[in-house]
């Protein structure tokens, strides 16, 4: 379990937000030198190419486009439905999943391939320590 | 290398069981497996056994102490959903390996109710409903999504596979359910995880299921007239995709066990008459018809649409009922597939028979991943 950090601002809900002090939060994604594949975190080597290569860290973009979605409806006690999952392919390589908003939570109101943009916000939960999170979302490309 | 028969199979009924062990069900199973091969314990040179719910707790071992421990080598085996399937190929490959002539592949499960899966692990906060969603209705619906992007198939496509597979257990009295859900009923149930509904979603269900495995000769030997033959077994893990790490992929660990299966078996979708596949979700069957080759890439709506895979249709698939309203135990569902073909190729299965049935195939995936595909013929 993570233990309250003193002094300092709120921590990544996952490790492939990164928080950089004084600029933007951004996904970052381990490429592999040999093949390009890119992974979100690190590997021992690259499940495509096997290469053992050094991995370079890199940041991803925070536009895609949508590859497909559920609404889901029903969820484990505590999460707030309906919701939009969304996998979304970003542009120069890497795929994610998260939340889409800003769009209504219905079949008709969500179009596949439609372009997203990302973006950072508290997570709206806390652990048991007490400590913030930064999380991404998607909404429709502006 | 000779070929590897099932002398006998069988599977309980599913249902709920909360007043039973886990392990009497799995001898349940075991015992009614060997008096369909009209063997007992003291023949079984092996055991494999299946269950995840309990996969450090031995319960292959504790399935014997109820039934027969004659100090045989037991091995426990979890795979996700194709812990069934893998326990029944590892006693499969104890046969053809040579090593054994009778073995005994048990599954079992005792399953909680509600919702599978749940992204995340134990650090920090949880990500489901924040980072998408991990729930099995969901990661399942995502994946029906992509064919509706590649092909158009829709909502009320998905639902018809409900429609059917309740109807087919209408006829099994070993299906938990035996209830009719017409489409009206399956689009306007609760919405679980768009386009799956609750009922386009696989029952938890407790379960067990069991098959003894022999070699040529012990069938030969035993001259039963019932075995039926294991003509191929295929095991896969998922290779690297590009969405792999977000999107399991179902899809391509299905096609690479099929490709191997039938180079294995000899033949082709064409040529088998009925397939018990894994509609863990409605949305999974319309993909697994593309997948196993039973029709061609865009055209399984079409296929559900002209009820080609309706019992009495071109290909029924799930006549049992499918993991959708037969149940889906997890370490029972591949051998409980493998008792539903069998009984067909036996000639036995009432009102469900899918007449003249000469070749089946099973399949069964597990995500993260794991795909196993039988293909059995009729005793000859």
């Amino acid at each position: 379990m993570s233990e309250k950090v003193e002094s300092s601002g709120p921590l990544p809900a996952v490790p492939y937000i990164k928080l950089p002090e004084g600029a933007d939060p951004y996904l970052e994604g381990q490429k592999c030198s040999s093949c390009g594949a890119v992974y979100l975190g690190q590997r021992m080597a690259c499940g495509k190419c096997f290469s053992r290569e050094k991995f370079e860290a890199v940041k991803l973009s925070d536009r895609g486009t949508l590859h497909v979605f559920s609404i889901v409806h029903r969820s484990f006690p505590g999460v707030e439905v309906p919701f939009v999952s969304a996998i979304v392919d970003l542009e120069g390589g890497g795929t994610v999943k998260g939340n889409l908003v800003g769009v209504e939570p219905e079949p008709g109101s969500v179009e596949l391939g439609m372009p997203v943009d990302v973006f950072f916000d508290d997570a709206g939960r806390k652990d048991g320590d007490g400590n913030s999170y930064v999380s991404y979302f998607f909404r429709p490309a502006a | 290398m000779g070929d590897v028969y099932i002398q006998g199979v069988d599977m309980i009924r599913f249902g709920r069981f909360p007043d039973r062990s886990l392990t009497s069900l799995g001898a349940e199973a075991a015992l009614l497996a060997l008096d369909d091969a009209g063997l007992n314990m003291g023949d079984m040179q092996a055991a494999w056994c299946g269950n995840l719910g309990q996969a450090g707790g031995m319960v292959g071992q504790r399935v014997l102490q109820e039934i027969g421990q004659t100090g045989i080598p037991v091995v426990n085996v979890a795979n996700a959903c194709a812990t069934g399937a893998t326990a029944f190929r590892e006693a499969w490959m104890g046969v053809k390996a040579g090593l054994y002539d009778v073995v005994l592949a048990v599954g079992v499960e005792q399953m909680g109710r509600g919702l599978l899966g749940g992204a995340g692990g134990s650090k920090g906060i949880s990500k489901e409903g924040l980072l998408g969603s991990g729930i099995m209705p969901c990661v399942f619906a995502e994946a029906g999504v992509e064919h509706t992007r590649s092909y158009g198939t829709t909502f009320e496509q998905f639902a018809q596979v409900s429609v059917k597979n309740h109807h087919h257990s209408t006829m099994n009295s070993k299906a938990m359910y035996q209830k009719e859900t017409p489409l009206e009923d399956v689009m306007g149930a609760e919405m679980i995880s768009y386009p799956n509904t609750k009922l386009m979603c696989s029952v938890n269900v407790d379960g067990a299921a069991a098959a003894v495995l022999v070699s040529e000769k012990k069938a030969r030997e035993l001259g039963s007239g019932r075995a039926v033959k294991v003509r191929a077994s295929a095991l896969t893990s998922d290779p690297y995709s590009d969405r792999d790490l977000v999107m399991p992929d179902i899809n391509t660990c299905t096609r690479n066990a099929a490709a191997v299966a039938y180079e294995m078996a000899g033949v082709g979708p064409d040529d088998l008459d009925l397939v018990e596949l894994h509609d863990c979700f409605a949305t999974a069957e319309i993909l697994h018809y593309e997948n196993l080759g039973l029709c061609k890439d865009g055209d399984a709506g079409r296929l559900i649409d002209e009820g080609e895979t309706a019992l009495g249709g071109r290909i029924p698939v799930n006549v049992s009922g499918g993991l959708l309203s037969k149940g889906h135990p997890l370490g029972a569902t591949g051998i409980a597939n493998i008792y539903e073909v069998s009984t067909h190729l036996r000639g036995e299965a009432g009102a469900r028979q899918v007449e003249g049935a000469r070749l089946g195939l099973t399949h069964v995936i597990g995500l993260g991943s794991a795909c196993a595909i039988h293909v059995l013929e009729k005793p000859a």
